[in-house]
């Protein structure tokens, strides 16, 4: 679904992502991680067309996204770190992007009534906390039912509560066969999430498995021993 | 009109300073012409709000405005719609609530007290200028990423436009007194938007001295309707140019 | 002394009496003018009724009334003079003068008048003549009423609307004078009087004034001509109400004086003129109670002028009040209402308290440097002059209004 072929972006002298070549395909759910810096946002905003790449190509259904924005529509994407404007209340937002996107699908309000959101309709972007903005991010990204979910960090800054009606949507959006792209930093919560793990590092993939391979591979039960002991075994070469 | 522009107008129009900005040249424009015992010394100094208050207002708000839309921008970015009319949006957005608030501050009582050419001139000048310094902005807000440096490109460029450009012309002027350099300071007005938009405004306030051999070499070229017609296409220069230039940056730009 | 007014009554109204009226027209006695006119004595009248008259030259060499009867047309086919009057006290009225010729070397008018005294040319039209009406060694004339049209392109190919040359007590009354090169010309004129006449859309000058002393030019309105009006090498001339409007362009002016001396210019209307006055060369020549309204400059005055007053005028919506081309400075200005003055009168007496200068330093610019005009009423120029009119340094400090008025005068 996503083609991502000899991608690399330079911000200046810095090389945040290098040569980088990835391949995702629909009912994968697959965790994007590295420390912080390794370029996992920057790949996620040139999967977006926010970044625009210095070199490679991305596909997005077949079709390359560069000069092409249509395909926009089937991604749901919630930032890391949400920015909306300061004035707007959550319902003019919400009403703004329905409109924008005039989408006559069914809408996917699930998260709108979990997160008991229409309450806090009428306050304003700036008055909300981050946990909450995180919530009308998340809010966002699954209201259109795109086959495509891309989360940067979905769960930080949301309190376990919330955190968890996150994950249980998560899930019932991998059953439908969605693809599900997560960057995380803490591996720990997304065990019971994922199938495969892209680990990045200094901009380039360091490797790009299964669950099942990487616990083959390494003997471990747990993912985040298991990247450990990659690592470790690479830093020994 | 599409649904950005629709919102961004919305939200400029609730926006305080925007509010001000039109109180204040309601009041100045009123107060200006009842105060005064003939319209002309009103429209005179309008001439000067025209000229220096609106384009600084304009290009200072308009760059603060993009900068704190990055936000909405970048909500904007991720949802199917192209990059470049997001940018366009905000443009049209922009321009047309800054032209609104001087159509009700300016515009009204000019309509009210002076429907003349000279007041009709100076309207149609008002939102030429308007929209031009809209376009300086987009260009100086797309230059840096640094809101304060965005800021002060913009006020530097407004410095240049509204005195440094002039003090130039004067100097050499007086320097170049021996050369027959008349035609050359028609040409060169057309480097400063404000400059041109002065001097249409000029042949018709002052009409009687622009007749006279001084002024006749400008009214020659600013006085036939060729003349005027190119002027208003260099001022829609001023307007295309430094957006277009900023849009190919920012189609290009990283968020 | 009575009985002598009544003898002249008697004869004038004897002479009323036996005076003979001859009638012209399809169904009159005689067919052409030139025929009646062959029988007529001193003091007879001649009727001419509607019709179109292709006569050539029409010559009145005997004291005869002339009345046209609903506008008769004479024609002069572009070939003739019209009307040459060389009597006097003959009356032409009722006419429509029309096609004179147009040799440049004869002058030849719509009617001239020769060598003569007291005609009286009045309530006729001329249309597309080359000069309209021709006077020359003529006094006690009288050109009352005439609507004078030409339709000139180029000064050199059209003649003046009246023209008076070496002539003495002409009256100019009520004419109404377009598209001739001059409407009005005086040279050599003198104790005359030019009243109520209106002289528009003329190719040079309104009037043109040159060498005519003692005479009066009262109420007249001077519209849109090529250069205005002139008034040149002459003295005592009086110029009162009379507007002038609308005179735009390269070198136009409202009025134009040069070498006048003790003249007096009271109560006239400038409105819209490129220079309302220029002055080169005059002196003695009192400036009061005018209206200096919308001009481009207000009054030049250039440094060969001296003791000259200006008093008492209203100087308003002017691009520039005043402007001179030296540093010398031997005019007086006083009391005059400026409205560019920014002063205050503390002690309410509607005079400002302090001293006006009414030349601005970028006039004084303009003057030297004309395409400087290009940055007029910018932020800069207008920073300029305030200073300059807070210090002045540049301009001369003795050009100065020391009792400016507070408010303008109901002129």
């Amino acid at each position: 679904m996503i083609e991502i072929n000899n991608l690399s972006k330079n911000f200046g002298k810095l090389k945040v992502i290098n040569n980088v070549s990835l391949s995702c395909n629909q009912g994968e759910c697959i965790a994007l991680i590295g420390p912080n810096g390794c370029g996992k946002t920057t790949l996620i905003k040139t999967i977006l067309g926010m970044v625009i790449p210095s070199k490679g190509t991305i596909k997005f259904k077949g079709e390359y996204v560069s000069k092409n924005f249509e395909y926009r529509k089937y991604i749901g994407y919630m930032p890391q770190i949400g920015r909306y404007p300061d004035n707007m209340t959550i319902g003019q937002i919400l009403e703004m992007i329905k409109e924008i996107r005039k989408s006559d699908l069914d809408l996917d309000e699930d998260l709108l009534h979990q997160f008991k959101l229409k309450d806090l309709f009428n306050k304003r972007m700036r008055t909300l906390s981050g946990g909450t903005t995180q919530k009308v991010s998340a809010t966002l990204a699954f209201l259109f039912n795109p086959d495509v979910l891309i989360l940067d960090e979905p769960t930080a800054g949301l309190d376990p509560l919330a955190s968890e009606i996150l994950k249980e949507k998560i899930i019932a959006e991998k059953q439908k066969g969605k693809l599900i792209l997560i960057t995380s930093h803490l591996l720990s919560e997304l065990d019971d999430l994922i199938t495969q793990i892209i680990f990045m590092q200094d901009g380039e993939v360091q490797f790009h498995k299964t669950i099942a391979d990487l616990k083959a591979s390494t003997g471990e039960e747990k993912i985040s021993k298991a990247i450990a002991t990659i690592l470790k075994a690479k830093n020994n070469e | 009109m599409n649904r950005i522009i629709k919102f961004i107008v919305l939200d400029i129009l609730k926006n305080k300073i925007v509010l001000v900005y039109t109180a204040i040249l309601s009041i100045l424009s009123w107060s200006v012409f009842s105060l005064e015992d003939n319209s002309t010394k009103g429209l005179l100094t309008l001439l000067n709000v025209i000229l220096l208050t609106v384009p600084l207002i304009s290009v200072v708000f308009s760059t603060i405005y993009i900068y704190n839309s990055s936000e909405f921008i970048e909500l904007l970015l991720s949802q199917p719609i192209k990059r470049s009319k997001i940018w366009w949006s905000l443009f049209f957005g922009l321009t047309l609530s800054l032209l609104l608030s001087f159509f009700i501050g300016t515009g009204i009582p000019i309509l009210f007290y002076a429907p003349s050419d000279v007041g009709i001139m100076m309207l149609l000048v008002g939102f030429f200028i308007t929209t031009v310094f809209v376009a300086i902005a987009f260009l100086s807000s797309i230059l840096t990423r640094d809101k304060a440096k965005g800021i002060g490109i913009a006020i530097m460029l407004w410095l240049f436009f509204a005195l440094l450009f002039d003090g130039i012309v004067l100097f050499l002027l007086f320097q170049l007194s021996d050369y027959p350099i008349e035609k050359m300071m028609v040409g060169i007005t057309a480097f400063n938007p404000i400059d041109l938009a002065r001097i249409l405004i000029l042949l018709h306030l002052d009409v009687s001295a622009m007749m006279g051999y001084t002024g006749a070499i400008f009214k020659d070229f600013f006085g036939t309707s060729i003349g005027i017609f190119i002027a208003f296409i260099i001022l829609f220069l001023w307007i295309i140019v430094p957006f277009l230039v900023s849009l190919i940056k920012f189609n290009r730009k990283d968020l | 002394m009575k009985s002598k007014l009544f003898i002249l009554l008697f004869c004038s109204a004897s002479f009323f009496v036996f005076a003979k009226k001859y009638e012209v027209g399809v169904n009159r006695s005689f067919k052409t003018i030139k025929a009646a006119l062959a029988q007529i004595q001193n003091g007879d009248s001649v009727l001419v009724y509607e019709g179109l008259y292709k006569e050539g030259n029409i010559v009145l060499d005997k004291e005869v009334k002339l009345i046209g009867i609903n506008f008769p047309v004479l024609d002069g086919q572009k070939k003739y003079e019209v009307l040459s009057i060389k009597a006097a006290n003959v009356l032409v009225c009722g006419f429509k003068v029309q096609h004179s010729g147009y040799a440049t070397l004869e002058d030849p008018g719509g009617i001239k008048v020769y060598n003569t005294r007291n005609v009286v040319i009045r309530d006729n039209i001329l249309d597309d003549n080359f000069f309209a009406i021709y006077l020359q060694y003529c006094s006690n004339c009288i050109i009352k009423n005439n609507r004078i049209k030409a339709y000139g392109i180029e000064e050199q190919q059209i003649g003046n609307g009246i023209h008076c040359w070496k002539s003495d007590s002409l009256q100019i009354i009520g004419n109404t004078i377009s598209g001739h090169r001059d409407g009005i010309y005086f040279e050599f004129v003198t104790n005359s009087i030019i009243w109520r006449n209106i002289s528009a859309t003329n190719i040079r000058y309104g009037l043109h004034f040159m060498f005519s002393n003692n005479d009066s030019y009262i109420s007249n309105v001077f519209k849109n001509n090529g250069a205005g009006v002139a008034v040149m090498f002459t003295n005592k001339v009086k110029m009162f109400n009379n507007t002038f409007t609308e005179n735009w362009g390269d070198a136009a002016y409202g009025l134009f004086l040069k070498e006048i001396s003790d003249s007096y210019i009271f109560g006239n209307k400038f409105l819209k003129n490129t220079e309302a006055i220029h002055m080169e060369g005059t002196s003695r020549i009192k400036v009061e109670k005018n209206v200096f309204e919308a001009n481009g400059w207000g009054m030049k005055i250039q440094a060969s002028c001296m003791e000259n007053e200006i008093v008492s005028n209203n100087f308003v919506g002017n691009t520039f009040d005043i402007s001179t081309n030296g540093s010398l400075v031997l005019n007086t200005f006083n009391g005059n209402y400026w409205d560019k003055y920014e002063g205050y009168d503390l002690d309410k007496n509607k005079i400002g308290d302090v001293p006006y200068h009414p030349l601005s330093l970028f006039s004084v610019i303009v003057e030297k440097n004309p395409p400087a005009m290009l940055l007029f009423r910018s932020f800069m120029v207008t920073l300029l002059d305030k200073s300059e009119k807070i210090m002045p340094s540049l301009t001369p400090d003795n050009f100065i209004d020391n009792t400016p008025l507070m408010h303008s005068l109901k002129l």
